[in-house]
């Protein structure tokens, strides 16, 4: 027995996500007694993967076959169930990433599990029955779910769990499941990143900006302070709205949801559908002309004043820190 | 072209969540109830591409007779007809396999759920449906158009977007960029009183998991207001230890 874990990569390179879903992984197996087993598809190179053994990994499979170059999730969750079915796993763990999330649910109904979609914490096992906390509400509360079935899936949220080096190495064995043709049936026509940009779901430090920037063209002090922390921008949904900024940075109850370890929030007033998106964000700070703002109430520090002194300053106070 | 979008009622954003009975029913006394705002995207977008007889909407809701508001609503924007399955919907593996069960006999070209419900959050049931129904699927897309039967899809990914292609029939999970939200005119809500809304009842389906409790968030401790930027990246750096 093992537990499972898919492990996502980008071009070849393991995710942060995937380093987190490991560890997670690790710790389950501990708990349980268990070894953890990783699957990796497409083309990753095996140095890439023998990382992994750091992590607590003592197997991956490399399912490496040119079919499986781009993600499509029908075929990717066929080749989960079977590595879950060939190591016996009880559990299987991945990440609660956008491709994770068309995946996961198609493993467990392949696998007659119950699955724990975002979890953002541990496990608990009693017997069969295995708990595990998730938020619900968009961050507005936690819920516990509780999963009965003999297989579980669970998909691990971003930043939710810290990675953790143990040491050791990983055998790498090729997996080379049947794959069924009618499970391509998607064509990856065009993959588009901006590279030189944190990923903002899985980014430590987010700096965010509203409405009180008044428009596209001040964007540039905000990319300088992200630029120097090494974080990603984010913005508030009238911002996107207007088109000053794209749709793919609108955090908040409908936008992206986001965990980092600093939030700083700048002259966004914190309305409730805003900080659905944010309030789960280990330290957050707010940079608001408006003493009364509401954000202020769930921020860890604040400064009120005007965005375009502070912003500038905070950008030169930091890289002074920095080169110190 | 025959559109499925699958509706589900949820709180306002606005709502206050709290929970009964020692936290493990969601109080829903006082709450206003809305389309889910996934839903209206998708919704929108379906009637988009219907429009000039190009389709037909159908829109499904697994809910008890109280969401009955919601379907009309539903219809106002421009749905033609409207199915409830008549059931709680107990979590997202029962809400796919009752819509999944619907939509077998249907030969729909296309189905678009949102991409998560913002209460439960699972971002579950597209996935589910493309798995029950052994179609492709796509979770978030921010961006669908349809050329005779193929479709074309942004999906999201960490970063960027891929761009897929897709021969119909596939489920789709619409965000935001999909379309703009239709709001409904004064002759579409007089129209929905009268559009078809057809009852069906449940079908069993095992329970897999469930949820035993829920818990608000602690409360922060009050904010630390500074005057200045060094005194703030001082305690960010000592107090805080994030930068
Ligand atoms: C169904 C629904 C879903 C929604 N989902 C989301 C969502 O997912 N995400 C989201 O963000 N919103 C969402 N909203 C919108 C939300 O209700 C607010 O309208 C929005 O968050 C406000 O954005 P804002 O804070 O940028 O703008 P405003 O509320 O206009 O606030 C601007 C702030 O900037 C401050 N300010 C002005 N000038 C300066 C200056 N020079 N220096 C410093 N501060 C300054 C002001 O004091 C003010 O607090 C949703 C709304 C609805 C109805
Ligand atoms: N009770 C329901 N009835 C119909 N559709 C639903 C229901 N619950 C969820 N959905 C659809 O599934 C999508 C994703 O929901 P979820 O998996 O719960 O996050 C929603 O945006 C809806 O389109």
């Amino acid at each position: 027995m093992a537990i499972l874990v898919y492990i996502e990569n980008t071009d070849g390179s393991l995710k942060k996500s995937a380093f987190e879903a490991a560890s997670y992984a690790k710790a389950i197996a501990d708990q349980l007694g268990d070894t953890v087993t990783a699957l990796s598809i497409g083309n990753v190179d095996k140095s890439e993967l023998e990382k992994l053994g750091k992590y607590g990994v003592s197997k991956v499979l490399d399912a490496n076959q040119d079919k499986l170059k781009s993600f499509v999730n029908k075929a990717y969750a066929s080749i989960i169930a079977a590595a879950a079915k060939q190591e016996d796993a009880k559990v299987v763990v991945l990440s609660n990433s956008f491709s994770g999330k068309g995946l996961g649910p198609r493993v467990a109904a392949k696998l007659d599990a119950g699955f724990a979609d975002g979890a953002i914490n541990l496990p608990t096992f009693n017997g069969e029955s295995m708990e595990v906390k998730k938020t619900a509400f968009s961050n507005k509360a936690f819920a516990t779910e509780v999963i009965n079935s003999s297989v579980k899936v669970i998909a691990v949220n971003p930043n939710a769990f810290e990675v953790k080096e143990v040491g050791g190495t990983a055998e790498i064995v090729d997996f080379t499941p049947a794959i069924q043709d009618q499970d391509f049936n998607v064509m990856v026509k065009e993959i588009v990143r901006a590279t030189d940009k944190v990923s903002l779901p899985e980014a430590e430090i987010v700096v965010s900006a509203g409405r009180g920037l008044k428009g596209p063209e001040n964007w540039g002090m905000i990319e300088e302070l992200a630029e120097v922390l090494g974080a990603a921008t984010a913005c508030s949904k009238p911002v996107s709205d207007a088109g000053w900024r794209p749709h793919s940075e609108h955090v908040g109850q409908t936008g992206i949801v986001v965990s980092p370890n600093l939030y700083i929030a700048i002259g966004i007033s914190g309305a409730i559908q805003h900080l659905a998106g944010v309030s789960s964000s280990k330290t957050i700070v707010v940079i608001n002309k408006d003493p009364e703002a509401p954000f202020f109430k769930v921020a860890d520090y604040g400064i009120v004043g005007d965005a375009f002194e502070i912003v500038p300053k905070l950008t030169q106070a930091i890289k002074n820190i920095k080169n110190n | 072209m025959r559109i499925l979008v699958c509706i589900s009622n949820v709180p306002d954003t606005t709502s206050k969540i709290t929970f009964s009975n020692d936290n493990t029913v969601f109080n829903s006394n006082g709450i206003q109830y809305i389309i889910n705002p996934y839903d209206e995207i998708a919704l929108s977008k379906a009637v988009e591409l219907s429009e000039g007889g190009k389709g037909t909407v159908t829109v499904i809701n697994v809910g008890d007779s109280s969401t009955e508001p919601t379907i009309r609503k539903a219809l106002a924007i421009g749905a033609d007809d409207a199915v409830r399955v008549n059931a709680q919907p107990r979590d997202a593996w029962f809400v796919a396999n009752q819509i999944a069960n619907y939509a077998k006999g249907e030969n729909f070209d296309l189905i678009l759920t949102g991409r998560e419900s913002i209460d439960y959050n699972g971002a579950q049931v597209a996935a589910l449906l493309g798995e029950l129904l052994s179609l492709p699927s796509v979770s978030i897309a921010k961006k669908l158009d349809i050329q005779g039967t193929e479709a074309t899809i942004d999906r999201e990914i960490e970063g960027g977007k891929e761009v897929l292609t897709v021969s119909l029939p596939v489920v789709v999970g619409t965000a935001e960029g999909v379309a703009e939200p239709k709001i409904p005119n004064m002759r579409g809500i007089m129209g929905a009183r009268t559009k078809p809304l057809q009852v069906i009842e449940p079908i069993e389906v095992k329970e897999l998991s469930s949820i035993s409790r829920y818990e608000s968030p602690a409360p922060r401790s009050a904010v630390k207001l500074v005057d200045d930027v060094d005194q703030l990246v001082q305690l960010l750096h000592s107090e805080a230890k994030v930068i």
